[in-house]
């Protein structure tokens, strides 16, 4: 499906450039040419495709359909599901959890969006066909919304309101199932794809430095690191090396595109799946600065609950995948 | 009697590039507005937005959880 983008790439380094074959940096260079162009395209596809769906799913539909409708306990993978295809900047987030409290959705289903969404997005998807091919997409996609459907479901068994801030409970005490007439938008395909197509550029304008330095990066990691240096410290024997990936991991911030490149090169050279996984999750999934965004709604107890068991939750299923895969 | 811009933001990227936009348009435009930022996250869920940056117009929420481009502005404003 590629071979033309190695046929480009073969053709600038060794013709247009005249570079000789094999030699390290030509091979180096081709190999970077081949891996950005791939993985920007693909980027490019996806991100389209989500942007479309994304434009019959706005967010206020999802708050009113997950607010509206009895699901009988579906409503964290609902959530879940959601939190895939609509796509929310970090900043957002504090108004967005208010909203889904206001509009009288569970603690735990808000949750689940929080988690999924970061975690599975059209950037992480398409980077990781990029890097890992469609089968591990898939298991990743799938252990992802698992991920936040679980949490979801144990954070609200919990019992958590109590630990709002004073401000937040005395909104959730108004909450009501808002049957907020949603202006949908009456818009026909050809009026919304401008806008979309402005979004899709938007996004890919913020990723493509992080992707291209991720690239390069890996690309350096390649050259310079043997083959199997990680397995003599994190071989799948180490039942450290997950739970310490994972806590290693939260405090740090990137978003999908810097981060899995390097990933990918990890596990080129010897570090585990489930554990690379586990680390990009914690990476990705939760960081400092969200819990200070969170701050706002949440005290330190509750954040740390939320933490806490997501964080529980990724080292289990990087346990998991060590054993499957 | 001047328009009301307000710009509603807990302080993100998008919402500084927002912010910028909005201002430059009625700079370049000389258009009668006021362009008020607002950052208070109790203030922002009066007008019940789930993601920011928002556009509000005399009190009229105009565009959410994107930045707009410049014709989109100063179409909005006319």
């Amino acid at each position: 499906m590629f071979d033309w983008i190695q046929h480009i790439a073969d053709w600038l380094v060794f013709d247009l450039l005249n570079l000789e074959k094999g030699a390290r940096l030509a091979e180096a260079l081709n190999f970077f040419i081949y891996d950005t162009t791939k993985i920007l395209l693909l980027l490019f596809f996806i991100i389209f495709l989500m942007g479309i769906v994304n434009s019959y799913f706005p967010i206020d539909k999802v708050r009113n359909f997950l607010s509206r409708k009895r699901l009988y306990g579906f409503e964290y993978l609902m959530a879940s599901l959601f939190g895939v295809v609509t796509p929310f900047c970090s900043c957002s987030s504090v108004p967005l959890f208010i909203g889904f409290v206001k509009g009288g959705i569970p603690l735990g289903v808000t949750f689940a969006f929080l988690v999924t969404s970061p975690l599975v997005n059209e950037v992480a998807i398409g980077l990781f066909i990029g890097l890992f091919g469609v089968k591990m997409t898939l298991i990743y996609v799938v252990s992802g919304i698992l991920l936040g459907t679980i949490s979801g479901a144990i954070l609200q068994k919990l019992k958590l309101e109590r630990y709002l801030t004073p401000w937040v409970q005395q909104v959730l005490a108004n909450a009501k199932k808002e049957q907020d007439e949603f202006l949908a938008e009456k818009q026909t395909f050809k009026q919304r794809l401008p806008i979309i197509w402005d979004e899709v550029l938007n996004i890919l304008k913020g990723i493509v430095p992080y992707v291209i330095v991720g690239i390069a990066i890996g690309g350096l990691m390649h050259g310079y690191i043997p083959e199997g240096f990680f397995e003599q410290y994190m071989s799948k024997d180490n039942l450290f090396a997950v739970p310490a990936a994972t806590i290693l991991a939260v405090p740090m911030y990137s978003n999908a595109s810097g981060i899995l490149p390097i990933v990918q090169v990890l596990v080129a050279k010897g570090i585990p799946i489930g554990t690379a996984i586990a680390f990009m999750m914690g990476v990705v999934g939760l960081s400092l600065p969200e819990a200070m965004l969170l701050k706002k709604v949440m005290t330190f107890k509750l954040i740390g609950i939320f933490f806490g068991v997501v964080t529980l939750c990724i080292i289990i299923s990087g346990y998991l995948f060590n054993i499957i895969l | 009697m001047s328009t009301i811009i307000k710009i509603l933001g807990t302080g993100c990227p998008k919402c500084k590039t927002t912010t910028a936009l909005v201002e430059e348009v009625v700079k370049e435009n000389n258009i009668d507005a006021q362009v008020i930022k607002v950052e208070d996250i109790m203030k922002i869920m009066e007008y019940n937005v789930l993601s920011t940056p928002v556009v509000v117009i005399d009190e009229k929420i105009t565009i959410k959880g994107r930045v707009p481009s410049k014709n989109e502005i100063i179409e909005l404003l006319k």
